[in-house]
């Protein structure tokens, strides 16, 4: 089984960004493959553009780091000749010009999502190719395609931050349970007016879906124990 | 129209002219030639007070072992050092590029190196070039901001892990790690984990072989332990010895070519006429 470790760097993934009433929830997996060797099974993959604006990164590991370090360079420089944090939306533009410029060379969808004063919390999309729209929920990656009919029935407008935040990581587990190339943990990040909060849900404790088992002891600890125990049902 | 032919400085980055001739040559059944790849088992790992590296030291050209003791751990600053997987000149040259433009970096600002600073420095590099200098890099070190342990692709990702694994050994040696690894080892646990690390892709990767080097760096102070372990010795040595005395070969032919040229002067009074 040849397991091409020399193919690029790649993020299978399942990201997803939704907004709720006063702010937005980001969320993605762990996981990051070389073919299917998996480099990194703890990555993080929603970055920091600036204090109230996170991207979500999803499609090649190098483009999409490139793209989130030069956006955040030019971020850095507007906030300073502008004197105030800047908006989501000059975030996304900005993330859209060097989609949409390079889109012969990028492989990368990316969902942009922040809370600044003007607009509240915002999520943008902003896919292959370099569209952007802005929508109230986004999802994006290999593992969102097991999760667009989830979507469309449990989505509603005005949630509540942690009604959006467990949403979003059980959309996240599903994909993880579907889908080969997401899977290791579920990282959310919650942006409102009052700041930025990160959170982390290791692996063993997301639900486990239909047909997925709990994790069996072995038989072979019979052989380890001194005086083997009758088997209880 | 003019026909002036401006010399042109060469364009830097690759050119890919012959492209098409070798594509002809293969289909024809010529094989190219192979280049150094280093096979590879590299390591890294986060420990109580820094960072350790390991590598194995073969280096293989195609299916044979063109050197049985390279060194993988390259130098960056005193403070930071690089294992190097893949294509030998490629490691070489951008951890030697990357080496000097920290130095004059720190210069500039008066400061000891930091470990993003190197980071930053190779993946643009290696981003710019697409993936097509094949260079895939464990790079630690410590520095003011504590110790740091990164992975770098050849295209350009990195990653920022308490424990890394590259090369083609990565996953004997991703095993090792996965069972036995902590956080807060001490120095003797982690060169030893290091070291078994190592040994699983020295003897269960074709690519990986010879002896294991340590590179230790903690803050202030850094250790390269060069050829910590030698699991492969040589065990058989010929007692007849490998010099050969004179009068042993048979000369066939005999043929002698002055290298002094004899020139003959003809006629000497002849002045030369303007």
């Amino acid at each position: 089984m040849d397991l091409n470790l020399d193919a690029p760097h790649s993020m299978g993934t399942t990201i997803v960004g939704v907004t709720y009433d006063g702010g937005v929830v980001l969320g993605a997996d762990s996981r990051t493959s070389t073919g299917m060797y998996v480099a990194n099974r703890a990555s993080d993959k929603i970055t920091q553009l600036t204090d109230n604006v996170y991207l979500c990164r999803s499609g090649s590991a190098a483009d999409s780091q490139v793209v989130s370090d030069y956006v955040r360079y030019f971020l850095h420089q507007h906030t300073i000749q502008s004197g105030q944090p800047a908006t989501v939306k000059v975030a996304a533009n900005l993330i859209r010009l060097l989609s949409y410029n390079n889109k012969n060379m990028l492989q990368t969808g990316l969902i942009v999502g922040g809370w600044d004063k003007y607009e509240g919390g915002k999520i943008y999309g902003v896919p292959l190719g370099g569209t952007i729209l802005e929508q109230p929920f986004t999802i994006g990656g290999s593992g969102s395609s097991y999760l667009y009919g989830f979507f469309d029935q449990t989505w509603k407008e005005g949630m509540s931050k942690e009604e959006a935040e467990k949403l979003v990581v059980k959309a996240v587990s599903l994909a993880i349970a579907r889908d080969g190339a997401s899977g290791g943990v579920v990282r959310t990040v919650i942006i409102n007016s009052e700041g930025v909060t990160r959170n982390f849900y290791p692996g063993d404790t997301l639900p486990l879906w239909h047909e997925e088992l709990e994790p069996q002891n072995s038989l072979l600890d019979i052989l380890s124990s001194t005086s083997p125990e009758p088997m209880s049902t | 129209m003019s026909q002036a032919v401006v010399d042109v400085p060469p364009k830097g980055g690759f050119s890919f002219d012959l492209c098409r001739r070798n594509e002809m040559l293969s289909g024809k059944g010529i094989q190219p030639p192979s280049f150094r790849k280093t096979g590879t088992t590299i390591v890294g790992l986060i420990f109580k007070d820094g960072v350790i590296l390991g590598a194995d030291t073969r280096a293989t050209e195609g299916p044979i072992v063109c050197d049985k003791n390279c060194e993988k751990i390259h130098y960056m600053a005193p403070n930071i050092y690089c294992c190097g997987a893949g294509t030998a000149a490629d490691t070489e040259a951008v951890t030697d590029m990357v080496s000097s433009q920290l130095q004059l970096h720190c210069y500039h600002t008066g400061r000891v190196s930091r470990v993003v600073t190197a980071l930053t420095l190779l993946k643009s590099h290696l981003f710019s070039y697409q993936g097509y200098v094949s260079a895939a890099l464990v790079l630690g070190g410590v520095d003011v901001t504590g110790p740091h342990l990164h992975t770098i692709y050849p295209h350009g990702s990195t990653d920022t892990l308490p424990f890394a694994t590259m090369g083609s050994g990565s996953l004997a040696a991703m095993a090792v790690f996965e069972s036995k690894y902590r956080e807060g080892l001490t120095r003797e646990e982690g060169i030893e984990l290091v070291c078994e690390a190592i040994c699983s892709g020295i003897f269960n990767d074709l690519g990986s072989g010879s002896n294991v080097d340590v590179c230790v760096i903690t803050k202030g102070h850094k250790e390269y332990l060069r050829n910590y372990q030698m699991p492969n010795p040589r065990t058989y040595v010929s007692s007849k010895g490998y010099t050969f005395a004179k009068g042993l070969t048979e000369v066939l032919t005999t043929k002698i070519t002055p290298l002094k040229e004899k020139v003959e002067v003809i006629d000497a009074s002849d002045a030369m006429e303007e």
